[in-house]
Formats: structure tokens, C-alpha cells, sequence
């Protein structure tokens, strides 16, 4: 890890966080914690034929935690339920487009973790272990 | 090894060359105790290695790992049961590290050292024994807000299964306890008072002698957590007067694996076994079993003999360097530490203001930059800190932040080392674009 993970993007992402907030009429809300670390964040999604038609997030954490989370609402939005539930490490990475290394990563991941609990829990399908360790 | 601070020395030496001596010897050379822990030499991220992270864990100096390579080297056997030579050396070495952890406590009695895996151990054992013959509904547990997880759950996990309360004192801005609560929720219900002797997150002295008064004028009992306290200045069971204290070895130069319970014989005479096993019997039959004499009633199983000869190792050396003297050096780097830190733009420390207040550590936040991300900049100079909510997630709560970073000193730590820390955290404040 190293401090040039801290770019502007990420900074700016932190600080001004897009898609934050409360989302009415959410068809699933899904809060999760690291808990070494005490980071939070909670994803709301409305969902409309198969694709997440809006999405926000909240929550408290460090700026890889909160910015890789507020970038992949981005992501997703738009996307289908399938196409979401196949996102995995490597398109968060891409997303920070810098890798924060075996320390950082769980922070980096909880974001993508809580989105797949969400995504499943809207389908009534069951999380598989590769889920639970994201994080 | 030859102890760099012998003050047996002074032995050989006529009264007045002495006090000369211990008046040179007193400007605690902390550079030089450096040479006695290897870890200290290596470099991170390119940079030479800062620790600050003591209040985690400490450093091992030299003679404590080769205590427990000896042990397994030379005389590795299992103690108490066996009759031959190795077990007996094993069996005497395990004792001496009890006798010693006695001494350097003030313990009235050797068997009232217990030896468990950790403080957190040693807490819930009270909690399970003790807890269960005294503990009923109706019936109040006093804390604080600053304890640790480990002097938390343990008492919510009883108070659920008897129906007693746990009642939380809280600290004030400055955070010291809140003498007022202190007198007012200690009463008559009241059947334990258990403290952290010094907070891991604050720093904060807890004032155990007053507390420990009010609580025995309650008719409670009183744990004292010494986990903060022990390995950074003089800590007394009978000055305190407390009935229940625990502690770690790691914390204070020892080995991970092995902690203390130290109890009042009449409470862990009368208190039922906490794990039941070989060792802490006196007989077993088909139809029962009677229990071991102290200390032995509990330490079911074969227990971590090389950590508590590594403990012995430990509590030998703090001896040499003098815990006096460990107290000073931490009270005058906190204090060189607090003042560097709070010219710092945006800093937010938390926490008593004076030094003398606190043992060597320091929470504290810089700005937006969330704690984590301040110990990955941090890390990259080389420096270790602790970051996140430090097992006392009600504090934080009662704070109001979600995470803390914190500084934590010991006897090899510098004035040289805060400056380089001050520096690093101007880096992360470039970084961050404060």
C-alpha cells in the first residue's frame, strides 16, 4: 500500500460522495459492517424490470471504504441484477484504479459485499460463502 | 546478558558514589535500551521502524525470547505431574514466574496469582466463578464507559444469564470518571465495581484507590483491569486494596499466550472451578471430584509453561530498567508528545490535557482523514499506530466519533521518534490536502 492511493479521485470521492443519502420507497436496504474496523456503509436499491433503477448508499468509514462504495453505485446503476451479482474484486479495483493492498482490500470490498447482499436478499437467493468473505 | 541498569550495583559502591550513580543512571537512556529489543532494528516501507503501538502489544527485548528458546532448548517437559529432571527444572521455573509476578504486584500470597491466557481471561473467570454464586437479579454491576471490550462483555454475557444490570459511569470532557456517578451509582445493590486501572483509549488514570474505598463501603467487590496500568508504572493489589486484578504478559515485554488473575485468597477460595480438567483436581471418581488447593483449582490443563517463564523474563528485566523509571521517561515523552501534537493544525486529541494524568497514550483524530486511512500514510513512513475503534466501541459511541488513531509509548520509544512522527502526520495532512 502506498499513499498514491490517496489520488484526488478517491479524495474527491470521500469528500463529496455521489448517490449518498436516503433513497424513498427503496424495494431492499442492506447495512453491513467490517467489524475490525467498525467501517458501515448501507445500500438501498429500487429495482424495475430486472435492472437497479436507483441507488443510494450511506455510511462511516475510511476514504477507500466510502469512496469504492459511492463509485459503485455508479457502476450499477442501470445495470441489470445479473450483470451486479458478477461484479467482483478485480472491477473494484479498476474502479479505484489502484490497488490498496492485503491490508486495505477488505476496506476496498465492503462496499461490493453489502451491494451483493442486497441484490441477493432482493431475489430471495442465498449467499454463497464467496459473498460472506468479501469481507 | 549484562543488565544495562543495575542498580545492584550501588551494592558495591559506598552510599554517596551511589546516589551519584542513581542520579546519572536516572537520565534513562532509552537509546541504549533500544539494543535490547531486535525488532527495533528493522526497516518498513524503507524507513527505519517507529513503534507506537504498545498499547497493543509490546516489543520483546532479548532476554525474554531467549528465555523461551531456553525452555525449549534445554528443559522443555510438562510440570507439576512428572518426576524427572526436566520436569522438575520446568516445574520450578513456571513457580518462579508466579513468586515473581507475586513481588512485583505485592501480592499477599503466591497462590493468588493465577495464571491465564490473557486480561480478558482473567476477567471472565470472575465472571463465570465468581459471578455465579454472587450475581443475581436485581443486583447492579458498576463500570465505566472507558473500559475495553474485555471488562464489558463479560459482565452484559452474566447480567443476561442472572438478570443483574450493568450500570456505565461516564467521564467528562477532560475524560476523567465522573466523581458524582461514581458516588451515586455504587450502593447497596451494588455487587462488583470493576475498572480499567488506566484507559487504553485515553490514556486516563483512573483514581482505583478512592474507587475501590467506595466500593467496599458498598459491601461490593472491585476488579481492577490492569492491562494499561502494569507494564507502565507501579501497580499495588494491597495499596489498591482490590479484591480481583488482571493483566497480560504481552503488554509489559512478555510473551502473547499467557496473563495474570490475581484474586483475594478468601474470594478464590471459596469460588468453584472456572474449566474443569487435569491439574485442577485433588481426586476423580466415577461418582465426582474434589478440587486442587490454590492456585492450581485454576489452571485446568497444561498451561502455557514457556510464556510464563517468558513473563518471569520480562518482569525481570522491567526490573532492572526500574518501573519507576519507565513511568518517568513515558510521563516526560507524553508530555514532549501533547505539546508537539496539539500545534498541529486540525488535530483533535482526546483525553486528559496533562501528562500526569495518563499513561503514554494518546487518541487522537487529524482533520476529515478518517483513522485508517491515516495509519496506511503513516505505515508508509515507517510508523505503526493503532487506528479504529480500540475494543471500546460504547466510548466512541459516548465521544461521538466512529474511529480514533492513537500514539502509544514504552521505554525504547524517543523524542526523535515524535519528531518524526509530527512529521509524518504533516505528510498526511499534504496528502489529504488539509
Amino acid at each position: 500500500m502506498s499513499s498514491d492511493i490517496y489520488k484526488d479521485i478517491i479524495l474527491d470521492y470521500y469528500r463529496n460522495p455521489r448517490n449518498f443519502g436516503e433513497l424513498p420507497n427503496a424495494d431492499i436496504r442492506v447495512k453491513d459492517a467490517n467489524p475490525l474496523c467498525g467501517d458501515v456503509i448501507e445500500m438501498q436499491l429500487k429495482v424495475k424490470e430486472g435492472r437497479v433503477e436507483d441507488i443510494r448508499f450511506q455510511g462511516k468509514g475510511c476514504a477507500i471504504s466510502q469512496a469504492s462504495a459511492s463509485m459503485l453505485t455508479e457502476a450499477v446503476k442501470g445495470k441489470t441484477l445479473d450483470e451486479t451479482k458478477a461484479l467482483g474484486k478485480q472491477d473494484i479495483l479498476n474502479l479505484l484504479g489502484i490497488d490498496p493492498g492485503p491490508t486495505r482490500i477488505k476496506c476496498a470490498l465492503l462496499g461490493l459485499k453489502v451491494m451483493k447482499l442486497a441484490v441477493y436478499g432482493y431475489l430471495g437467493q442465498s449467499v454463497g460463502d464467496e459473498v460472506k468473505q468479501l469481507v | 546478558m549484562v543488565p544495562l541498569y543495575d542498580y545492584d550495583i550501588c551494592n558495591t559502591l559506598s552510599a554517596g558514589r551511589c546516589s551519584l550513580l542513581v542520579e546519572t543512571l536516572r537520565t534513562f537512556n532509552a537509546s541504549k535500551i533500544r539494543e535490547d529489543f531486535p525488532i527495533l532494528k528493522r526497516e518498513v516501507n524503507g524507513n527505519k521502524l517507529v513503534y507506537f503501538d504498545n498499547a497493543a502489544t509490546s516489543q520483546k527485548p532479548t532476554v525474554v525470547i531467549e528465555a523461551i528458546a531456553s525452555y525449549y532448548r534445554q528443559y522443555n517437559a510438562n510440570i507439576h505431574r512428572g518426576i524427572h529432571k526436566l520436569a522438575e527444572e520446568a516445574t520450578l521455573a513456571y513457580e518462579e514466574a508466579r513468586e515473581k509476578t507475586a513481588r512485583l504486584t505485592n501480592a499477599a500470597h503466591t497462590e493468588e496469582i493465577i495464571f491465564v491466557r490473557n486480561a480478558t481471561e482473567g476477567i471472565n473467570l470472575v465472571a463465570n466463578s465468581w459471578g455465579k454464586d454472587n450475581i443475581g437479579k436485581g443486583d447492579k454491576i458498576v463500570i465505566t464507559i472507558m473500559e475495553h471490550h474485555s471488562n464489558i462483555v463479560p459482565w452484559q454475557l452474566l447480567a443476561q444469564r442472572t438478570g443483574a444490570e450493568v450500570v456505565f459511569i461516564e467521564i467528562t470532557e477532560d475524560g476523567m470518571l465522573r466523581q458524582e456517578q461514581l458516588e451515586q451509582a455504587i450502593d447497596h445493590k451494588t455487587k462488583l465495581v470493576a475498572v480499567a486501572h488506566a484507559s487504553n483509549v485515553l490514556g486516563t488514570i483512573n483514581s482505583v484507590n478512592a474507587i475501590g474505598r467506595i466500593a467496599h463501603r458498598q459491601g461490593a467487590l472491585f476488579l481492577v483491569d490492569a492491562a494499561q496500568s502494569i507494564p507502565h508504572m507501579k501497580v499495588d493489589v494491597a495499596e489498591i486494596d482490590c479484591d480481583f486484578m488482571a493483566f497480560s504478559g504481552h503488554k509489559m515485554m512478555g510473551p502473547t499466550g499467557i496473563g495474570i488473575l490475581y484474586g483475594k485468597k478468601k474470594h478464590l477460595e471459596e469460588m468453584p472451578p472456572f474449566l474443569g480438567g487435569g491439574e485442577m483436581i485433588k481426586e476423580v471418581h466415577t461418582t465426582g471430584a474434589s478440587w486442587n488447593e490454590l492456585p492450581y483449582k485454576f489452571e485446568a490443563g497444561t498451561p502455557d509453561i514457556a510464556g510464563a517463564i517468558g513473563l518471569g523474563a520480562a518482569i525481570d528485566y522491567l526490573n532492572t530498567l526500574g518501573i519507576g523509571n519507565i513511568h518517568d521517561h513515558e510521563q516526560e515523552l507524553t508530555s514532549y508528545a501533547l505539546n508537539k501534537m496539539s500545534a498541529v493544525k486540525g488535530i483533535k486529541i482526546y483525553g486528559p490535557r496533562s501528562s500526569k494524568d495518563r499513561v503514554g497514550v494518546i487518541s487522537f483524530n487529524l482533520g476529515d482523514i478518517h483513522a485508517h486511512d491515516l495509519a496506511s500514510i503513516l505505515d508508509e513512513e515507517g510508523i505503526a499506530i493503532r487506528s479504529g475503534h480500540h475494543c471500546a466501541q460504547p466510548l466512541m459511541e459516548f465521544i461521538g466519533v466512529p474511529a480514533m488513531a492513537r500514539i502509544s509509548f514504552y521505554a525504547y520509544n524517543t523524542e526523535e521518534e515524535v519528531d518524526r512522527f509530527i512529521e509524518a502526520l504533516e505528510v498526511a495532512r499534504k496528502v489529504f490536502n488539509l
